[in-house]
């Protein structure tokens, strides 16, 4: 049977000596690496469900009078794109499964490419020979936001028109082609021409995602050519992979993964009820809601925006910037601007290192790269916290205004702090050659009878010393890393 | 509200998901450990076949519960279409079927560990190979400046024919984002055409009001009317006659972001109360109604528009005249008052 079919395939296309490879393409273990693989399959179902739910959706701004089945609503007036999501959601059978899964799945995507990132940037992965794959992926980031933004924005419940109309006022805020470039996105003033719903639809399901899939499949093969990279152990060198090999044992681990992705979405989707556009209401210029919060992955924007001094320069009593500018567009321009010159800002003054590297990094071993990572990653989590501080009012009558005055200052000194702290922290760890979560390894030191000093005993966790010493040729690495 | 509730269950989740694989990597780390002989160098190529009679049996029942939860599904979608019970279904299906492949390819199928060499990019001569035949497709080119001169101006001229119906997307920007229903003489009514009274406000309540007969949807159709006691007015001079006995009335669309400005303020007692104000729940811009919605607060950089009042002889409210500003987000050029 196999036999056949491979012969069959190969007679016609070629592809044996390809397949031999794929069979024994080697996968290193380590628990870290299946992040990614959770951002591209979290993408497939969101490409299944998604297909789904266009099957349903209008992508029309006419208003309609609603006589659905969801029973507080009826008699109000809203629009067909509205009463659509309402209609998957009430009327369609597993519609809302679908929906909710798909929710769900957009917020694990991105929750899973930051991690994947995260995971890039602290062990130096990006580094040569892999940086156009780094830029690749932090692109797919890039997409992703907007991508998940205008999904929630589809529905035109109040909660996405709110957002629209800040996206709208982000796009005014450009300076110079503000004015121009909004008019073209949304053909003319909030809440945008008729068509504006279509266009956003075209961008969601066709445009977006064909350009993730097509980036993700050149990352995919990218990576198939240059093998993965791995932590320094015993047997591992800059010129080997050392792993489980793709056929049967990575295959069927991976796929295993696959579906328990998939398992926990559907136990989500089916079971935590997310964005519940019933209860938000139909979206009008004129209508808004206290606690309206963005899905969790543009919270660092609203923060940004929230937190933003009252700052907008003028001359002549008309505006320059206006002040939405600094907070929605500059400050992600900025990280995002971070992320991809990281890799030549680090090759250029941190480490002047051009050569090749297929082993990573633990962060300590790099203490000025993690120290500057740690600070970003604190800046926008700071920003990103702040973004929700209005619940801290409402829920523990911690005052507002007090707590954004407080942190427009704590934003710059405790991302600096940081820096120093881990810079410090890791330069302790790489001489200590200890381990941070593994054991102890000081000593007792007790007075001799002599009246001097002296360490006491052998240090608790002699065997993480031993281990660090026998991998030390490959670059000192952990046994834990190996499990 | 869910927002926040939904990061704190992620972060919860994730949270527990470190500390379990935390444990359990202490657990199976340790023993190891204890014994004085240094860790394997791992050979190139090792292959563990394992004995799995139970294991086998394991993934075939875990693959029959796959199945069931499967029909389940299909069964639950004819009889009882329940959000819950269908994602609870479905869910354990794919969970089943993970559990059996993750057992598989932990216990029935050889383990294998296997050491492959990485491959070299580079060839120096390759790399030579191409650039010489890059440079030989211009080979006898005399006037190369030229030719690049003259592609640059098709490039040009081609690129912005291309591009241009772009410009087709929106219309000019012109006067658009400036215009609004508002003139002297024009009633305002509530979110049912209804003309409002002065009297309909009491002091220090507010309310949605429109242009009569104008598009509600429009960004310079909505206001806010607040109603404050006329002594508390701190309205600039030439504006003294807007307010109609302490009414007052403004853009409801925020001049930061363009969020309706929906929160309004009143001093329940005034000492420890806050001054009146209204705030946009976008981002917490917060306008002083009595002193002309000056910005307080907030990241907003100039005031809400403000709108002139007067009644008719019935005590109805009409606009005396346009807004003081264009309404609506700020952009580049925008006049501030």
């Amino acid at each position: 049977m196999t036999r056949r079919l491979v012969r069959f395939l190969d007679e016609r296309v070629g592809v044996a000596p390809l397949l031999r490879k794929g069979l024994r393409y080697v996968f290193p273990d380590h628990w870290s690496f299946m992040v990614g693989e959770i951002a591209l399959y979290a993408f497939m179902i969101l490409v299944a469900t998604g297909i789904y739910l266009t099957l349903f959706y209008v992508p029309s701004h006419e208003q309609v009078v609603y006589h659905g089945g969801y029973g507080p609503l009826q008699g109000m007036e809203m629009t067909k794109a509205y009463q659509s999501v309402l209609d998957i959601s009430f009327n369609i059978p597993a519609g809302l499964l679908i929906r909710q899964v798909h929710h769900w799945a957009a917020d694990v995507f991105v929750a899973a490419i930051v991690l994947h990132a995260l995971r890039i940037f602290f062990t130096g992965a990006f580094r040569k020979p892999r940086e156009i794959n780094y830029w690749i992926g932090i692109t797919m980031l890039a997409l992703a936001l907007p991508e998940g933004f205008l999904g929630y924005s589809l529905a035109d419940d109040l909660l996405s028109g709110m957002g629209l109309a800040i996206a709208y006022g982000v796009f005014l805020s450009i300076p110079v082609i503000g004015g121009f470039a909004t008019f073209l996105g949304f053909g003319g003033e909030l809440p945008g021409a008729p068509e504006f719903f279509s266009r956003m639809l075209v961008l969601h399901v066709l445009i977006i995602p064909v350009a993730i899939g097509a980036l993700l499949t050149v990352h995919l093969m990218t990576i198939m050519r240059q093998h993965h990279t791995q932590f320094a152990g015993p047997g591992r060198t800059e010129r080997n992979v050392v792993g489980t090999p793709m056929w049967p044992g990575y295959l069927l681990r991976s796929l295993g993964l696959l579906f328990a992705v998939a398992a926990v979405l559907f136990l989500l989707g089916g079971l935590v009820q997310v964005n519940p556009i019933w209860e938000w209401g139909p979206y009008h210029v004129y209508s808004g809601t206290n606690g309206a919060q963005p899905d969790w992955y543009l919270g660092w924007l609203i923060g940004g925006l929230r937190l933003m001094f009252p700052f907008e320069p003028h001359i002549a009593g008309y505006t320059l910037v206006p002040n939405p500018f600094w907070g929605g567009a500059l400050f992600p321009l900025v990280v995002f601007g971070f992320l991809y010159l990281w890799p030549f800002i680090e090759r250029r003054w941190i480490t002047r290192d051009h050569g090749r590297h297929e082993l990573l990094d633990r962060p300590r071993d790099n203490p000025t790269r993690t120290a500057v990572g740690a600070a970003v990653l604190a800046w926008v989590s700071i920003i990103f916290v702040v973004g929700s501080f209005d619940r801290l009012y409402l829920r523990l009558d911690v005052p507002y205004e007090g707590q954004v005055w407080f942190w427009r200052f704590a934003v710059i000194v405790v991302p600096v702090a940081i820096f120093f702290i881990t810079r410090a922290v890791c330069r302790e760890l790489k001489a200590g050659g200890t381990h941070p979560l593994r054991g102890w390894s000081g000593g007792v030191v007790a007075r001799t009878a002599s009246g001097g000093y002296a360490v006491q005993g052998e240090p608790a966790a002699k065997g993480d010393e031993r281990e660090v010493a026998a991998h030390a040729p490959d670059g000192g690495n952990d046994a834990g890393d190996r499990a | 509200m869910s927002g926040l509730r939904r990061a704190l269950t992620a972060i919860g989740r994730f949270a527990a998901f470190v500390l379990l694989f935390l444990i359990g990597r202490r657990r199976r780390g340790r023993p190891g450990r204890v014994s004085d002989e240094p860790p394997p160098v791992p050979g190139p190529h090792e292959r563990e076949v394992p004995s799995g009679r139970r294991a086998e049996t394991l993934v075939a029942a875990m693959l029959v519960v796959c199945g069931l939860c499967g029909g389940a599904f299909v069964a639950l979608y004819f009889a009882y279409d329940d959000t819950q019970l269908l994602g609870l279904s479905l869910g354990l299906a794919f969970a089943a079927l993970a559990a059996a492949l993750v057992v598989a390819g932990k216990a029935v199928i050889p383990q294998e560990t296997y050491t492959e060499e990485r491959e070299d990019f580079g060839d120096e001569e390759v790399r030579e190979e191409i650039e010489s035949l890059v440079h030989e497709g211009g080979e006898g080119l005399s006037r190369r400046g030229m030719l690049l001169a003259a592609g640059g101006v098709a490039a040009t001229g081609l690129g912005a024919a291309v591009v241009w119906p772009v410009a087709s997307l929106g219309p000019s920007v012109g006067d658009r984002i400036r215009k609004t229903p508002w003139r002297a003489g024009r009633y305002l009514v509530d979110a049912e055409d209804r003309r409002i009274l002065v009297d309909d406000l009491d002091v220090g309540s507010f309310m949605l009001a429109f242009p009569e007969g104008a598009d509600k949807e429009l960004l310079g159709s909505s206001i806010n009317i607040v109603r404050l006691r006329p002594q508390e007015l701190d309205l600039p001079r030439e504006r003294a006659g807007w307010a109609v006995e302490g009414v007052v009335a403004y853009s409801r669309i925020c001049t930061h972001a363009g969020c309706a400005v929906s929160l309004f303020r009143y001093p329940t007692y005034e000492r420890t109360s806050s001054a009146p104000a209204l705030v946009c729940p976008c981002h917490y811009s917060t306008f002083d109604p009595r002193r002309a919605c000056k910005v307080v607060f907030g990241p907003a950089g100039r005031p809400l528009p403000q709108l002139p009042l007067r009644m008719d002889a019935a005590r109805h409210l009409l606009a005396a005249g346009g807004y003081s500003g264009p309404p609506g987000p700020a952009y580049p050029r925008v006049r501030l008052q």
